[in-house]
């Protein structure tokens, strides 16, 4: 009887973990995406249930999940552009290492831009 | 070792623990790693250590191997976690101070220790029809130009080892998928000028497990060792059957 084997993990590179990020954020954007159509479809069961849904988000767990969220769809985002580019731009393979790390910078500057921001609103800075 | 106790054209050696992933089909037990100590030499590579572990410990340790130097492919398995030809890898380019770890390559059942059940793989090779059609009968051979010749050079070199298609995550949860191995193959002759089943064959490949099953994680393209561009030839099979781009 044959059996399938197990043991460590393979130890892949960039390539295959930017594949393995990008499954893990595209799966958690969707999630949002289910809430986020489910709330937005309570305006019509009717305003009152909507505002008090949109009320309960207002706290900081929530908040830091936004900032999560944000960071999720900048790299998935970016990252699908890579993966476009390695499929349909001939020479898409061979730059498929640095195009990453145009990912990674672009992903990091947006983020930067964007935190501190969100974060001041999330916990009320007075900035 | 020291200046004065190295005599003159002596190799180095070292003291090295390999952890190697067996199993046997006839004890009943779950495959596990078993460690063996192997004194080596700079220029030793980790089949000769697996030939010492079975010529000088343990003769049921199984594995295959052929030519021994890189050209039949038979001795793809997963070295530090990663695929590569044990008679292409030098335990010194590994890190010695660490134990060595060798399992089979991953996606194909295991029929003992190293060696595993290639059959789904050399199914999936003869699938894509891996053989020149052509309905010509020239009285010598087949004229092609140095530049169509260029065109799939890089898919020529191929030794079918199944290091690439054993690499890929796809691979590893779907076994219907090709895989890489049988996709270059196929690039080798859709992009071969004197080929006249390019049609048939990308075909075959544009299927729901075919090309398309590619997510290029490009671990195919770091395990291959004979260093064949495997994502870029199956992007080129990709734009083949897309845009007719040859």
């Amino acid at each position: 009887m044959a059996k399938l084997p197990a043991g460590t993990l393979y130890r892949g590179k960039v390539g295959m973990w930017s594949w393995v990020l990008h499954r893990i954020t595209g799966v958690a954007i969707f999630f949002f995406l289910l809430v986020h159509t489910l709330d937005t479809a309570l305006v019509r069961v009717s305003p009152e249930a909507y505002d008090a849904v949109i009320n309960t988000y207002k706290t900081p767990i929530i908040g830091l999940g936004e900032l999560g969220l944000v960071a999720a769809i900048l790299f998935h985002g970016l990252n699908g552009i890579r993966v476009i580019l390695i499929d349909f731009w001939r020479k898409g393979a061979k730059y498929q290492n640095v195009m990453f790390w145009i990912v990674v910078v672009l992903a990091a500057l947006l983020f930067i831009g964007f935190a501190p921001r969100h974060l001041a609103h999330v916990f009320h800075w007075n900035v | 070792m020291s200046a004065e106790t190295k005599k003159i054209g002596e190799i180095p050696s070292y003291k090295v623990t390999l952890f190697v992933r067996r199993f046997n089909p006839e004890d009943g037990q779950e495959a596990r790693w078993e460690d063996f100590d192997v004194e080596v030499f700079g220029t030793d590579r980790v089949l000769d250590a697996l030939h010492k572990i079975k010529w000088e410990q343990d003769g049921s340790l199984t594995f295959r191997r052929s030519c021994a130097h890189g050209v039949c492919g038979s001795d793809a398995m997963r070295i530090n976690g990663r695929n590569r030809l044990a008679c292409k890898t030098l335990i010194k380019d590994l890190d010695m101070s660490q134990p060595i770890y060798v399992e089979p390559i991953k996606g194909l059942a295991v029929e003992k220790d190293l060696v595993v059940d290639m059959n789904p793989f050399y199914q999936a090779y003869r699938d894509v029809k891996p053989f020149l059609i052509a309905s010509d009968k020239p009285a010598k051979e087949r004229l092609q130009s140095a530049e169509e010749r260029a065109r799939f050079d890089d898919t020529t070199k191929c030794i079918l080892c199944a290091a690439c298609t054993t690499s890929c995550p796809v691979f590893w949860t779907d076994g219907q998928y090709f895989g890489p191995a049988a996709i270059v193959n196929a690039h080798r002759f859709i992009f071969d000028s004197r080929d006249e089943a390019s049609e048939v064959r990308l075909e075959i490949l544009n299927d729901k497990e075919g090309v398309w099953r590619c997510r290029t994680t490009f671990n195919c393209t770091e395990a291959c060792p004979r260093g064949i561009e495997v994502t870029k030839a199956i992007a080129e099979v990709k734009q083949a059957i897309l845009v007719g781009r040859r």
